[in-house]
């Protein structure tokens, strides 16, 4: 695309965000260039974005990977095609150890915004869905305003900036429930039903909200939208420092020195965003492992560190890069609780349609909480690894319970020692760890 | 209306105009009635601070929708309070992240300070504590949402003057 005359931005997703507080406003996310990647997005038929997206290797970022322009091949076009079709932004972000949406939620409403016009633009689709969870109050109230902003703008509405196009947006706040997060569930959420998966085929692209053709994507998948467009395919793979393209915000949560969100190329080595970016562990703790992509990703460990951010990479580590969250684990935090806090919440928030997962979490919850208090028997370690091949991948209806057992089939790899302490001395031989207490002051 | 005996009431609540001219914007941006659903039960309990049996069985006949329907989806979400609260609820993560940087102990000590378990309110009414998952502000943990406000890096010391201005904030 004619792009190579622009200044190509190395990190586009947070080059809108300055100190200045109101920089989610329309006027400023203008003055940064915003809104250019819609326009030239109406410049070309909606064939020739899709070509684009699909040119640029854009994979989703909501955990599973998949490219976006695959997924959008499978939205039925032309004259005869069902309308109104759908296409909604993923903003439950629910996920343990997940915050990075929160970041483009609050500071770059637009960019999610311009991402789901041209979104909508290339698929031929009427109608858009910001379906966000309920307690981001500070986000639900920005993008309230930033569509407003856009319908006063003709960005939204009929004849958008001239080209002929309709499109109109709206926001639904999630009542909470974690599986409201995956994608067919949440359809049903937004057509005011339980949050039950549905059964694929039909896929949401052919069949999905009210039965027409509809696309779920992450927040994050969109944001890159803009940019692809005003900079072209070429530059986004370009980003990459491995064989993913473009960038991402990575984050790092637990004890290290400066938790937090950075915007990093993908591939960027998991060790380098602990170390360089989270600062390492703080002073008097060790690294003991990690989930590299969220509460329903296998621990990797230190050994592991140089392993780059990237699908396949991580993939090839049998581990997933999820939502590109991690959570370090120190030495001083049981992982037996660590394990038990996550599979008691995947147990809670199962929607409770297939057996696996709806009496096997609650069933792996229970014996970790024995071997936890130091009432386990040997028996125990056998069952929880029959627990986690009952809700493979396969055996259940959704994804749902396949993540909740990840991160324990792997602590019981990983970290079997510290069950069998557990169980040998009848006691958690972290319990008196300062873990427990109250953190230290920052 | 044949499913109406499935609860034990026959009450109905009359909605404030407000409360139906919300419900009524709703409907008007909405061409399928049930899409409206959750939605409208949170505007009822925005008003109302939760959602009794008598208040779906009243908006089952407001919207015309089976009552079972509404019963089903008020019974899935979390955030939807099908028995009474406080006048604030405090909802400290216990999600992972939190737990790490000691969020359990924050648990503890607000149930003791408060002298209430999860999922209890005080005697005065004025604190309910229901713990949620992951907040999605882990790298500021442990956090903690009371009021529509999410405080960060929440520490033992703190917790007297957090409880302190929500209570002013609730007195006014
Ligand atoms: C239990 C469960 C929860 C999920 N939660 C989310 C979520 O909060 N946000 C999200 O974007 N995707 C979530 N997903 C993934 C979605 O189903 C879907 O794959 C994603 O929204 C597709 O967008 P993407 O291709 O842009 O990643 C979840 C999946 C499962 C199984
Ligand atoms: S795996 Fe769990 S969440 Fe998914 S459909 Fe089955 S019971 Fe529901
Ligand atoms: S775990 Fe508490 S905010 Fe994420």
């Amino acid at each position: 695309m004619n792009s190579k005359q622009k200044n190509c931005p190395k990190k586009p997703l947070t080059r809108f965000i300055t100190d200045d507080d109101n920089c989610w406003q329309l006027n400023q996310y203008k003055s940064f260039g915003g809104y250019e990647g819609l326009q030239q997005a109406l410049t070309l038929s909606g064939s020739a974005v899709l070509d684009e997206i699909k040119e640029s290797n854009l994979r989703g970022r909501g955990g599973a990977g998949f490219p976006t322009g695959l997924k959008w091949s499978f939205v039925p076009q032309g004259d005869d095609a069902p309308h109104p079709k759908y296409m909604i932004v993923n903003a439950d972000e629910m996920e343990p150890g997940a915050f990075k949406d929160r970041l483009l939620l609050e500071k770059t409403p637009h960019q999610i915004i311009e991402g789901l016009i041209i979104g909508g633009y290339t698929l031929d689709a009427d109608i858009g869905y910001i379906f966000i969870r309920g307690d981001y109050y500070t986000a639900i109230e920005r993008i309230e305003l930033a569509l407003k902003e856009c319908y006063n703008n003709n960005l939204l509405g009929r004849n958008i900036l001239g080209s002929g196009f309709n499109f109109e947006i709206h926001i639904h706040t999630s009542a909470g429930r974690y599986i409201c997060g995956e994608e067919t569930a949440l359809i049903n959420s937004l057509e005011g039903k339980r949050a039950n998966p549905r059964a694929k085929p039909p896929f949401p692209q052919v069949a999905g909200l009210w039965g027409k053709p509809t696309i779920v994507n992450n927040v994050e998948t969109f944001c890159n939208l803009p940019h692809i467009l005003n900079f072209g395919a070429t530059w986004f793979k370009s980003l990459g420092r491995f064989k993913d393209a473009g960038t991402k915000i990575f984050g790092v949560s637990g004890r290290v020195k400066t938790p937090g969100l950075w915007e990093l190329p993908m591939g960027t080595p998991i060790g380098e965003i602990i170390e360089n970016y989270a600062g390492g562990m703080c002073d008097g703790y060790k690294l003991k492992g990690y989930l590299p992509g969220g509460g329903s990703t296998d621990f990797l460990l230190e050994k592991h560190l140089d392993t780059p951010m990237d699908y396949d990479e991580i993939g090839k580590q049998r581990s997933r890069m999820g939502t590109g969250t991690i959570i370090v684990l120190d030495d001083k935090y049981c992982p037996v609780a660590m394990v038990l806090n996550l599979v008691k919440f995947f147990a809670q928030e199962s929607c409770g349609w297939c057996t696996p997962c709806r009496d096997g979490l609650p069933w792996a919850a229970v014996l970790l909480e024995k071997i936890e208090q130091g009432k386990g028997e040997l028996a125990d370690i056998q069952q929880l690894e029959d627990l986690c091949k009952f809700a493979a991948p396969g055996n259940t209806f959704c994804a749902l319970a396949p993540g909740a057992v990840e991160p324990l089939q792997s602590a019981l790899v990983f970290f079997r020692v510290d069950f069998e302490q557990h169980i040998e001395q009848q006691s958690c031989p972290y319990c008196n760890s300062d873990n427990l207490e109250d953190g230290d002051d920052k | 209306m044949t499913l109406q005996n499935q609860i034990p009431t026959n009450e109905i609540v009359e909605f404030s105009d407000v409360e139906k001219a919300q419900i009524d914007k709703l409907l008007l941006e909405n061409p399928h009635i049930s899409g409206v659903s959750i939605d409208a039960l949170k505007i009822i309990q925005n008003h109302r601070s939760w959602v009794s049996d008598a208040c779906i069985l009243s908006l089952s006949q407001y919207l015309d929708l089976p009552l079972s329907d509404l019963e089903s989806v008020a019974t899935f979400y979390n955030l939807i309070f099908r028995q009474p609260v406080g006048k604030v609820v405090l909802h400290p993560c216990d999600g992972i992240s939190c737990d790490l940087m000691g969020g359990e102990h924050i648990r503890k000590c607000l149930s003791n300070k408060l002298e209430i378990n999860n999922g209890q309110t005080t005697k005065d009414n004025q604190f309910t504590l229901i713990s949620l998952p992951c907040l999605g502000a882990c790298d500021k943990a442990p956090v903690m949402i009371a009021n529509e406000t999410l405080f960060e890096l929440i520490q033992e010391k703190n917790l007297p003057l957090i409880i302190n201005n929500l209570k002013e904030a609730i007195s006014k």
